[in-house]
């Protein structure tokens, strides 16, 4: 699709989206003056979408007059490279939403975290498998023990059980520090492993 | 003078508080890791990071959000001088010099001269602030709701006028956002707007978060996805004492840039469209066409380097000033800053100094201790950067991501937010590849219910007749200011018209 294109599919699906905004803005409420009470609570709504309804009027009009540089590009829209990435990705993150809904958010994480950096990083599997776990696991910590803020866990909230009694018993509070401290620590460890190595050899 | 010294001395003091000075040195490290990353800035940095603001109390969480602010605006140069990739939009006129002087194997020289403009710039920008916020802040305390709906459509105005976006595009911006601050339950008659397809989530609105959060980091980070395709060079930064102590004894030749672009950024930054960005661009081009040597610009002349800095960190202060005395945000960052602020209880505008002084001064002083703090790290810490901006994207970009699912379900612990956040980043990712801009629609769903507020309290108060707004005379100001801002792009494009006639007529 080229860039002149893929700028009237938007108009026209926006001019859409505006009628139905409108539509529902109507929907039930009022869009008028109501004596004593001031502007219906339709009223703002309803306004500011047939305002958007025009502006994409406007871009429609100026679309076939080719008055803008979208309206005469003939550029792809999205590159056959980049529409594999960027397509893959939305796919990846899409499949990370519905995860968390069915497996829970961490689990989730795992195993979008395994796809992005082994499947479309090229990334060796020590660090795939550090970054998949650890990132994960330092989420739970800090959401679940430090901000207890707890994340959707879907069917798989009984696994958890177990690390809660470590979250919330004795000692709770060292381990979460520690998890919370070395993980990143860890992160560390093979670049100053390989400055080490570098001052060695010189 | 004596009104503003004592309230700053208390503000000092309190960020010095072990939490506030916790939270400004991380939000100062956050932020300088953040601008220094290419596809990252200081507003994905500020959206991204300000759920987890809500453990703290909010004096503390706007001190870390603004030394993350802060701290990108220096961080930006380091990509932009050692990639050639602006860390964010407010460093690219940095690349512009930044560049060829690392390539000329002086990316030290630039390094250090992006980081002393950057303080200058902050330093000049900071003390413009403590002088200009009180009397600004007793000023707006004469607003009303009609005042406060005209500024409002004073500062989409400006978008309109000054942005140099699409006109119309930029105008769907502004409303679309002001349609999605609707969503959910009208605040006067409780009565439930915009629910679609009868989905539940919708009944709790939609938090500004999660379009924040939405196009600024699953939108950047697929548009950097897109555009950083190939090998990025990072040049090698050697450094020593002695050079380091030679570079810093150049400073006084571009002293007077960086005084004169600092002073400017910060009054570009207070215009609602503005912000860092177009004060780097203006203060490159004034530098550039006031220099004794205009064509070594381009080439590698520190001015080139100093200018932009200078204004683009002066300017992230100057756009807080509109947010915190007028509640109006100066820039995508402090639309986000002051969404945040409403999220903690806080009403921007006036009565702030009033109701909060501890949160105001509180603010005030930590920029000063931010603006020292962030320049030593900047110059320690430059060999860690450069290495961490090794660091391959593909392992960057999950991690946002990751970081944007999560931040995008702690405010109302809710995936319909989380999906919401997915199909916006996406869609403003579709969009700004067809140039529409995305800062209006965030700027509007923050201020939209303000605005619809202040306007049907107007229009309750003068029983439906619109003229109100033209009736009194600071709401007729603003009307009017607004009116020649959204005109002035139609008046150009007719000056550049009758420009190019009569050039045609002259050359035949």
């Amino acid at each position: 699709m080229t860039v002149r294109a893929a700028e009237l599919v938007m108009a026209v699906f926006m001019t859409i989206c505006s009628l139905a905004i409108m539509y529902k803005s109507s929907d039930g409420l009022k869009i008028g003056w109501i004596p004593g009470s001031g502007p219906g609570s339709g009223a703002w709504p309803f306004w500011l979408s047939f305002g958007m309804f025009l502006s994409c009027l406007v871009i429609i009009y100026r679309w076939f007059r080719r008055h803008t540089p979208e309206s005469n590009s003939t550029e792809p829209y999205i590159g056959n490279q980049e529409s594999r990435i960027i397509g893959v990705t939305i796919a990846a993150l899409f499949f990370l939403l519905l995860g968390a809904h069915i497996v829970g958010i961490y689990f989730s994480i795992v195993l979008f975290l395994l796809f992005y950096l082994k499947v479309l990083g090229g990334h060796g599997w020590g660090l795939t498998s550090f970054l998949s776990l650890a990132t994960p696991t330092w989420l739970f910590f800090f959401f679940e023990a430090v901000l207890q803020k707890p994340l959707p866990k879907g069917y798989a909230e009984e696994l958890f059980y177990p690390l809660y009694d470590v979250i919330y018993g004795k000692g709770g509070s060292v381990v979460t520090l520690m998890v919370l401290l070395g993980i990143p620590a860890l992160g560390f460890v093979p670049p100053l492993l390989n400055w080490f190595r570098g001052r060695a050899a010189v | 003078m004596e009104t503003v010294l004592e309230p700053l001395l208390v503000g000092l003091l309190q960020a010095f508080e072990p939490l506030n000075l916790m939270m400004l040195v991380i939000g100062c490290l956050i932020g300088l890791f953040v601008g220094a990353m290419p596809g990252l800035g200081s507003v994905n940095g500020v959206a991204i990071l300000l759920p987890v603001t809500f453990l703290v109390p909010p004096t503390s969480a706007i001190i870390f959000l603004a030394a993350v602010y802060y701290g990108a605006m220096y961080g930006g140069a380091i990509s932009s001088i050692t990639l050639g990739i602006p860390g964010a939009s407010t460093a690219v006129a940095t690349v512009f010099d930044g560049r060829p002087l690392a390539q000329a194997g002086k990316a030290d020289l630039a390094l250090l001269t992006a980081a002393v403009a950057s303080f200058i710039g902050g330093t000049i920008s900071i003390v413009l602030f403590t002088l200009f916020a009180p009397p600004l802040a007793d000023f707006a305390l004469k607003f009303g709701p009609t005042e406060e709906f005209a500024l409002m459509v004073l500062a989409f105005a400006t978008f309109i006028g000054l942005g140099g976006d699409d006109i119309p595009k930029t105008i769907f911006s502004i409303l679309i956002g002001l349609v999605f601050a609707t969503i959910g339950l009208d605040i006067i008659s409780g009565k439930p707007r915009l629910i679609f397809f009868d989905i539940d989530g919708f009944l709790h609105g939609v938090n500004f978060l999660v379009l924040a959060i939405g196009i600024y980091g699953i939108g950047e980070i697929l548009w950097t996805l897109e555009q950083t395709k190939g090998d990025v060079q990072v040049h090698k930064v050697t450094t020593s004492f002695k050079s380091f102590v030679a570079n810093l004894k150049r400073v006084r030749e571009y002293f007077p840039t960086t005084v004169m672009s600092g002073v400017l950024g910060y009054f570009v930054g207070i215009l609602p469209a503005a912000g860092a960005t177009p004060a780097s661009l203006m203060s490159y081009g004034l530098a550039k066409t006031f220099s004794k040597d205009p064509d070594s610009f381009g080439k590698g002349n520190i001015s080139g380097i100093a200018a932009p800095e200078s204004a683009n960190n002066s300017a992230s202060t100057g756009s807080m000033l509109p947010m915190i005395t007028l509640g109006i945000p100066g820039s995508p960052t402090t639309a986000i800053l002051l969404g945040g602020m409403i999220i903690w209880g806080l009403r921007p505008g006036p009565l702030l100094f009033s109701e909060h002084p501890e949160f105001v001064w509180g603010l005030i002083g930590s920029l000063y201790i931010a603006n020292v703090f962030t320049l030593i790290f900047n110059l320690a810490l430059i060999p860690v950067f450069v290495r961490v901006l090794t660091l391959k994207f593909t392992i960057l970009a999950p991690m946002i991501f990751i970081l944007c699912v999560v931040g995008g379900y702690v405010p109302e612990q809710s995936l319909h937010d989380v999906w919401l956040m997915f199909i916006f980043g996406v869609f403003g990712y579709l969009l700004r590849k067809l140039n529409y801009p995305v800062a209006p629609a965030v700027l509007a769903i923050v201020l939209g219910p303000l605005a619809e507020r202040s306007l049907r309290q107007s229009l309750l108060a003068s029983q439906g007749d619109a003229m109100i707004f033209l009736e009194r005379p600071l709401s007729a100001t603003f009307i009017g200011i607004a009116a020649l801002l959204a005109l002035y792009p139609l008046f150009a494009a007719w000056r550049r018209r009758v420009r190019e006639a009569t050039q045609a007529a002259s050359d035949q």
